[in-house]
């Protein structure tokens, strides 16, 4: 007896298996050029918009921002009316000013996001980290934000 | 003269494209007198996840991140669960043994000193 590899048949089912390398291949084409395209677009309309991730769990809400090589100092976090903006400033390096630059695609300057935040929290208990260039907010929701269980007899 | 140059190589190996889906870091390439420099934004990459390979005249920057997810459920998810892959074809007269590269809060710098002898020297004149 030998041992035959067993395919799962709507996997072998050729035109959808055919569809899907296409589309992948599809993807790939795009990909390239359009994310080209949007980091251009970003600096043509002026602005660094960093990609920000928002979680939930039952006590707090966690907002992540993508913000590599910056100095803490650098990092504007502010709260106002259940908006959370993060802003600062990526400076020119001043060391290599003098330098022949080939390429440049990095971001210089300015940025500020905002996020309505989904729920109430505790302004005083907000608290920051920044760690391999990703800045972490994490702010505890009010009391009356949690979600509560009640325990409901039925007669 | 070549410089720094990237390569698109990279896309022609099967692996690469198969195994994960990589990201391209936004890059600057510098020239120095003495040296060149690459900056690559790879936010979310600690250093065990930065690996930096030489060969030949291939320079790789491979930036995995931690796939550990934050605590609790996605509301809003901008950023994208992948690392970051670059490739560059690096002058001949980059010195290979002597690249060195640091990590500073996702942003990486690549250091490719010029060989010696094709640095610009004063030559002093003499008589």
């Amino acid at each position: 007896m030998t041992l035959t590899r067993w395919y799962r048949p709507e996997v072998t089912a050729a035109p959808f298996w055919q569809l899907s390398t296409l589309r992948d291949e599809i993807d790939r084409l795009f990909e390239a050029p359009l994310s080209e395209f949007t980091r251009a677009s970003q600096q043509f309309l002026g602005g660094w918009l960093p990609a920000v991730d928002l979680y939930e769990d039952k006590d707090n809400l966690v907002v992540k921002a993508e913000l590599p090589g910056l100095k803490k100092e650098e990092i504007e976090i502010s709260l106002h009316e259940g908006v959370l903006t993060l802003a600062g400033e990526r400076k020119h390096e001043e060391e290599h000013k003098d330098a022949e630059l080939h390429r440049s695609e990095r971001f210089v300057g300015r940025f500020q996001r905002s996020i309505t935040l989904p729920s109430p929290v505790l302004m005083d208990k907000v608290t920051a980290a920044y760690k391999d260039g990703m800045l972490t907010v994490t702010l505890p929701k009010t009391e009356e934000a949690k979600p509560k269980q009640i325990e409901v007899k039925i007669n | 003269m070549k410089n720094i140059v990237e390569t698109q190589a990279h896309r022609n190996k099967p692996q690469a494209v198969a195994e994960e889906n990589w990201l391209l870091p936004a890059v600057n390439v510098l020239e120095l007198r003495d040296a060149y420099l690459i900056e690559a934004d790879m936010p979310g990459v600690s250093r065990e996840g930065l690996e930096v390979t030489l060969e030949e005249h291939t320079l790789t920057l491979t930036g995995r991140r931690d796939a550990a997810r934050l605590p609790g459920n996605p509301v809003y998810v901008e950023s994208k669960p992948a690392g970051f892959r670059r490739v560059f074809e690096i002058d001949p007269t980059v010195d290979g043994g002597k690249i060195s590269a640091r990590l500073e809060q996702g942003l990486l710098t690549v250091h490719l000193p010029k060989a010696e002898r094709l640095q610009p020297r004063k030559i002093a004149v003499t008589g």
